[in-house]
């Protein structure tokens, strides 16, 4: 091999690897969401929340090793309306005085193959605790990687709206909440 | 004088499950919005609305029905200002009738919240969300409701003038009895 075509395939090899070895730890919070929808009187009404921080490292050739902490502001909710906005801060749904923040903490992850993975992680809202388990697929771009989760909260197990509010043919149980996290690699 | 004296038998069925309808809807309509949140109010909509969607379906068979079956004739009594008077009042009853569970569902879209008939069936939103749309829709929603309250009084106090004051035989026109007691 000729020394001139060594040096171009040298510098083949080096702009390349970057795809390989990047790891994600920059979130970027204005391409990332976080929404939910849940049925009231058979009717879909979608929310979200505005404000929410989220710590993560994900290394796609040692998923293993990745990990995610997001932490939700309540306060930042859009539940619909104004009125159902208010009506959440109170005691009967998450008591936001109290425990303004809902905190998911990842313990596992597996990869299923496809860019898809299993994330698996502790949710604590109003104080109380549970393992949940979301798929998450990952989507790699070029500077940005994105990551979509969906799965389905059951809104009585961590006692969100109680009281007259727990008949659940009014408000369902059962709380989609889907995600978007970006984030830039380095 | 004992043909044609009366309403056909689905335009009078018609008539009196919008009547239902709307005296039902009406004071659930005042009543609901200044109750707090609770699932009662979120029930109350919810019923406020499907009361209003199946209006809307009976009123589109009632025009249909309307301008394919006469009326019978008024009677002689009903002097030609009477007649002007009752077919304008006749024409915005059935147009608002028609404006009224629209604008509520348009209300509705724009609020946010499609309308899911009896809780089953989905209909399409008139409108994306849009807070400003939505606050206008109610002062429009609430202006034709009454509109339509002035209206349905005026309506009722002529047929009951020209039944009891005046001795027409006017209240079978929409009644059940098919016997005519002339």
């Amino acid at each position: 091999m000729k020394p001139i075509i060594r040096y171009w395939a040298l510098l083949a090899a080096l702009a390349t690897p970057a795809a390989h070895a990047v790891e994600y730890q920059t979130v970027l919070p204005r391409q990332s969401a976080i929404g939910f929808e849940f049925r009231q009187m058979g009717v879909p009404v979608a929310g979200g929340f505005k404000r929410f921080t989220t710590q993560m490292r994900f290394d796609p050739a040692k998923p293993e090793a990745a990990s995610a902490r997001i932490e939700i502001d309540l306060a930042s909710i859009d539940a619909g309306s104004v009125e159902a906005d208010d009506e959440s801060a109170g005691k009967l749904w998450f008591n936001r005085s109290a425990y303004p923040k809902a905190v998911f903490t990842s313990s596992q992850i597996r990869a299923l193959g496809n860019n898809r993975y299993e994330l698996r992680g502790t949710l604590t809202l109003k104080g109380k605790s549970r393992v949940m388990i979301v798929p998450v697929t990952y989507s790699p771009g070029k500077n940005v990687a994105t990551f979509d989760g969906v799965f389905i909260l059951k809104r009585l197990e961590f006692g969100i709206g109680e009281g007259m509010w727990s008949d659940v043919a009014t408000v369902a149980n059962e709380v989609q909440v889907k995600f978007r996290i970006a984030a830039s690699g380095k | 004088m004992t043909l044609n004296t009366r309403y056909t038998t689905p335009a009078i069925v018609l008539h009196w499950l919008v009547a239902l309808l709307v005296f039902v809807g009406f004071p659930l309509g005042v009543y609901m919005q200044d109750l707090p949140l609770s699932p009662t109010k979120l029930q109350l909509y919810s019923y406020h609305k499907w009361i209003g969607i199946t209006v809307l379906l009976l009123a589109g068979l009632r025009v249909v029905w309307r301008l394919t079956h006469r009326p019978p004739p008024l009677p002689d009594s009903v002097v030609r200002w009477q007649r002007q008077v009752s077919a304008a009042v006749h024409g915005l009853l059935y147009l608002l009738i028609l404006a009224i569970p629209l604008s509520g569902w348009l209300m509705s879209s724009a609020k946010g919240f499609p309308v899911v008939w009896f809780g089953v069936v989905p209909l399409p939103d008139l409108v994306g969300k849009d807070k400003a749309l939505g606050d206008l829709l109610v002062g429009v929603h609430q202006a034709l409701n009454f509109t339509l309250l002035g209206l349905v009084i005026l309506h009722v106090a002529a047929a009951l003038k020209h039944h009891f004051i005046e001795r027409q035989p006017f209240l079978q026109r929409m009644g059940w009895n098919k016997q005519e007691q002339l």
